[in-house]
């Protein structure tokens, strides 16, 4: 045996050293392990402190060690801390493996001895381990200076105008033909009740002069291909049917367009808008968009009534789609939530009952550019209601929906309550199972509301039915209701009722995920790299999230989390250069037979096949080091480095105990 | 396709109409029914809070026998009161192995036993809308229920969560859809899953007659014709205590109550009589002129539009489930 190898047991506090007898388990392993090697082994309180690493490189350097073993956390948390220690020392930080001690170990039993037992022999399957690690180098690949983000709602926005600030290019894709996102639907927001608009429209003004932004509104990204640092993504222009160098935005052909339709998008489908629209007033960029399912010209071949008033020349029917290929280094993604179809929940009469309306078509009732004015009235569209219900966790914390909490809705169900009471002097009921109020500002806005006379009921709603059983519900919506507080059942007599829908991911978000090589959770939402401590970055290097596409949250975490993906963004392209892991896959041609087995199940989109030679090829720039492809070769063809075989099938021998002298066990 | 067929005591007496049709419309959509051999009462709503070990037996009974008669696996309940006695005996034996022991050791009084999940038990409703499908319905509709409106009741003993499967258990919806697949246009009525005050009438008189006054008076202020059932129980409150709950409240509410099975015979062209249509004790014949008798000229074309306040503002289309 020509290594000399280290052994370093760490108590993790009592983490560990509660369910094992760590210097038990360093004893032994100093001991039994001798002939595999092992020249030192030590047990320490903390073995990631300052002390501990201290410990580790003075051995490499006074004992010669060429190996270290360190048994302690998880890979995933101090994998970096112990390479680290090691790489100081002089040792590649590669030769360094790390088992673990608690989350398999210490964590997963009870029984002391057992546990100390498995210690020993998760150790040993480290040191057999070990034996096999060759020293490797960080591959280093240059950072292409633009950024993509995808999705123009306030976290794109944000992160978007932080990036360009800095001074380096950035490509911003939105599939609406105006950026700005649910947040320009909104009239005021929680809990200050400042304007949406007034807060961002300034910020969309300036993403759109921005001399660093590149908008590209109306547009899809269709293909993502390369990897960190150097990505190559393919958009989807769709064709505005409206020349933007000769648009001036005066809206004339909106005027004159004849024909109406009902605007699903923008105005929640509570409103309508005219076939070439801007969906807003404020839109940017303040060009318009001919909706070619609608327009009378592409239904019947007459009509152009906007060419025939445009004063610029501007419309042209011709306009065909493009496809435009741009190089990013890395890409923030930003594409932000679909409400919770309340319709899915009958018994509350989204869609039967006229006067029941969803909360994004609420906003738009109660906003000034909105369909009323901003005037809080019945569908009958002039009726002012006396009592107003709004019913809150409509589809969140239901099992037969969606179990999560949508975070916003409970601020969200107190704001209108707020605009009907001020608005309509009706009296406001709440219906809910918690009030959730946790951030800064936002329990002193439920108190005010308190004290304004809004009334709540803590249950949950079990309808909303027109169907009257006492003469005061005649002719009225009612509420069915568990008032849990006093432990009745209650039926509440109003005249419009707002359900506050929650989150959903977006309809597409899991296709999105797949072409950007990322993943979702079980809800939908994006996964990001660390719940706490990374919630901005992904599994994928170069891929990063922010906003409600990473869960849901409200306009301040929306915000904060644009400006860090940002941060990391703009961190990443001044080191002009990223390292990446050498842990890699790779297929050895001569024994691949070309059956592409492995091309679809990799995660990360890094295996190319070659059909002129009828082989797979692993990008090592893209490969994550999974092992996914190894597993699955049939021909056993792939390799990886630090998963080798070898490294694999030693760990094992050394797992099971083979690798002791017969006397020793 | 071949089920067990469990017609229960109600089909026997007043819901024969519901039996008459179920078999008629079986025959064209190519359905077997192979009745249970020698089976028993469910014990209805009251038996299983007064006895349980007694009712499960009493329900046993009939899975066993139901295994016994032709093994096929199926069993098709048109009442709803047997469809969820007989689910529930068989839940109730699968999640609890000492229940089921104690079931079994009476059944075997009678030489019987029964497996706990060896008999699926399905609603008629159920078969109809999943086995056969609206497609399939729609082929053979020759007289379609154009110009008929019609509330559906669903009732509550399919709309109990953990026990049936078929449809949502706040809001049901497979009656609707099949009643549209007929022609009927189905009304908006909030209250098809309530209950139609089962035995309530002869318990506590006044709040019968009011569940039954609610149910009827909702389905005539919908504008229905009639109201369509997939229930014995429902049918003999809401029609045999219509007369009752009028007299009570002062009312003179007339709103026929058929089975969804003379509805579906109607619609396939079948003879009023042979589907037991005139065995309500409310009439339904004034309803059931209007199917085919719509004078010529009226028939098809659009409704007149309405002209449309300009105020209003639009609302959601009501979402259409699969």
């Amino acid at each position: 045996m020509t290594e000399k190898i280290g052994v370093y047991i760490c108590h993790c506090g009592s983490n560990i050293a509660g369910t094992v007898d760590c210097p038990e388990v360093s004893r032994w392993a100093a001991e039994a392990l001798k002939a595999r090697g092992v020249v030192v082994a030590r047990d320490y309180k903390f073995m990631c402190s300052s002390l501990g690493q201290e410990l580790i490189e003075k051995d490499i350097k006074e004992l010669g060690l060429t190996r270290v073993v360190v048994g302690a956390c998880s890979p995933h948390l101090h994998e970096p801390t112990f390479r680290g220690a090691c790489g100081r020392a002089g040792l590649n930080p590669y030769l360094c493996e790390m088992v673990s001690l608690r989350e398999q170990v210490s964590w997963v039993h009870t029984d002391k001895a057992a546990a100390t037992a498995k210690a020993k022999a998760v150790v040993s399957g480290g040191v057999e381990r070990v034996i096999h690690h060759e020293p490797l180098e960080s591959l280093r690949v240059p950072i292409h200076p633009a950024t993509l983000i995808v999705g123009g709602g306030i976290a794109g926005i944000q992160a978007a105008l932080e990036i360009a600030d800095s001074g380096t290019p950035v490509y911003l894709v939105e599939r609406e033909p105006s950026i700005g996102g649910h947040m320009a639907q909104f009239d005021k927001t929680f809990p200050t009740l400042d304007c949406s608009a007034c807060i961002l429209t300034p910020k969309m003004v300036t993403v759109g002069a921005h001399p660093n932004i590149t908008m590209l509104t109306y547009a899809e990204v269709t293909n993502v291909d390369g990897f960190v640092g150097n990505f190559a993504v393919t958009i989807r222009q769709k064709p505005r049917y409206v020349k933007a160098d000769l648009c001036n935005g005066c809206a004339v052909c909106e005027e004159k367009c004849p024909k109406k339709v009902v605007d699903e998008v923008f105005e929640a489908g509570l409103g309508y808008r005219k076939v070439i629209y801007r969906p807003f007033a404020q839109a940017v960029p303040k060009y318009p968009v001919i909706d070619r399912e609608n327009c009378t010209f592409f239904l019947k071949g007459t009509c152009k009534a906007c060419e025939k008033f445009c004063p610029t020349g501007a419309i042209d029917f011709e306009q065909k789609e493009e496809i435009i290929t741009i190089q990013v280094g890395n890409i923030i993604l930003a594409t932000g939530f679909d409400l919770f179809d309340a319709r899915r929940i009958p018994q509350f009469g989204l869609g039967r009952l006229p006067n029941v309306f969803s909360s994004l078509e609420f906003e738009r009732l109660c906003n000034a550019a909105g369909p009323t004015n901003g005037r809080v009235v019945m569908r009958d569209g002039v009726t002012t209601p006396r009592a107003v219900g709004i019913v809150h966790c409509v589809g969140s914390r239901d099992k037969h929906y969606n179990n999560y909490c949508s975070s916003i809705c409970c601020m969200q169900s107190l704001k209108f309550a707020h605009l009907v009471e001020e608005r309509t002097g009706a009296t406001v009921y709440n219906f809910y199972i918690d009030m959730r109020t946790p951030a800064k500002g936002y329990d002193e806005f439920y108190q005010r509301l308190l004290e304004e006379g809004v009334i709540f009921i803590r249950g949950r709603v079990a309808e909303v039915t027109d169907v009257p059983q006492r003469p005061e519900e005649e002719g009225r919506l009612v509420v069915q209701v568990e008032d849990t507080l006093i432990g009745q059942q209650r039926r509440i007599p109003l005249d419009m009722v707002i359900l506050s829908a929650g989150l959903e991911p977006r309809h597409d978000a899991k296709q999105v995920a797949k072409m950007f090589g990322i993943s979702c959770s079980a809800d939908g939402w994006y996964i990001e790299k660390h719940p706490k401590l990374d919630p901005i970055a992904t599994m994928t290097e170069g891929i990063y999230i922010a906003g409600v596409a990473q869960g849901p949250k409200d306009i301040p975490a929306s915000v904060a989390q644009g400006a860090a993906a940002a941060a990391r963004v703009m961190g990443r392209i001044q080191q002009k250069e990223i390292a990446l892991e050498p842990v890699r896959a790779s297929i050895d041609e001569t024994r691949c037979s070309g059956c592409r087995i492995c091309n679809n199940m990799c995660p990360f989109n890094a295996i190319l096949y070659h059909a002129d030679k009828a082989v797979s090829e692993v990008n090592p720039a893209l490969c994550q080091g999974c092992g996914t492809c190894v597993a699955a070769c049939p021909a056993g063809a792939i390799s990886g480095t630090v998963f080798s075989d070898q490294q694999v099938l030693s760990q094992l021998e050394g797992l099971l105990l083979r690798n002791l002298q017969p006397a020793t066990v | 396709m071949k089920y067990g067929y469990f017609p229960g005591c109600s089909l026997e007496r007043n819901a024969a109409a519901y039996d008459k049709s179920a078999r008629a419309v079986a025959e064209p959509l190519g359905m077997e029914f192979v009745e249970v051999e020698d089976w028993n009462c469910c014990g209805a709503t009251e038996y299983i809070s007064l006895n349980l070990l007694a009712s499960y037996a009493l329900s046993a009974r009939n899975l066993a026998q139901a295994v016994r008669t032709d093994g096929l696996g199926e069993l098709v309940a048109p009442c709803s009161a047997c469809y969820l006695n007989l689910t529930k005996c068989d839940k109730s034996m699968r999640e609890s192995p000492s229940l089921a022991a104690k079931v079994n050791e009476a059944l075997a009084a009678g030489g019987l036993s029964y497996k706990p999940g060896s008999m699926r038990v399905r609603h008629l409703l159920d078969v109809i809308v999943n086995d056969i499908g609206f497609e399939a319905l729609r082929a053979k509709v020759t007289r379609p229920l154009t110009g008929l409106k019609v509330a559906p009741f669903y009732g509550c003993f399919v709309a109990r969560p953990g026990y049936v499967q078929f449809d949502d258990t706040e809001f049901p919806v497979t009656l609707d859809r099949l009643l549209q697949a007929l022609g009927a246009e189905v009304v908006d009525f909030p209250l098809k899953a309530q209950c139609c005050g089962g035995h309530m009438t002869q318990i506590s008189e006044g709040m019968g007659l009011e569940m039954i006054r609610r149910l009827v008076k909702t389905a005539d202020d919908r504008g229905a014709d009639l109201i369509v059932t997939i229930c014995p129980m429902c049918q003999l409150n809401l029609d045999a205590f219509q007369g009752a709950m009028n007299r009570h409240f002062g009312l003179n509410l007339h709103v026929p109550v058929l089975y969804f099975t003379q509805m579906m015979g109607l619609a396939f062209g079948l003879d009023q009589a042979a589907l037991g249509i005139g065995s309500e004790l409310v009439s339904s014949r004034a309803a059931l002129a209007a199917i085919g008798a719509t004078p010529e000229g009226e028939a098809g074309g659009p409704p007149k539009r309405v002209k449309k306040d300009d105020k209003a503002l639009p609302m959601p289309a009501p979402l259409m489930r699969a």
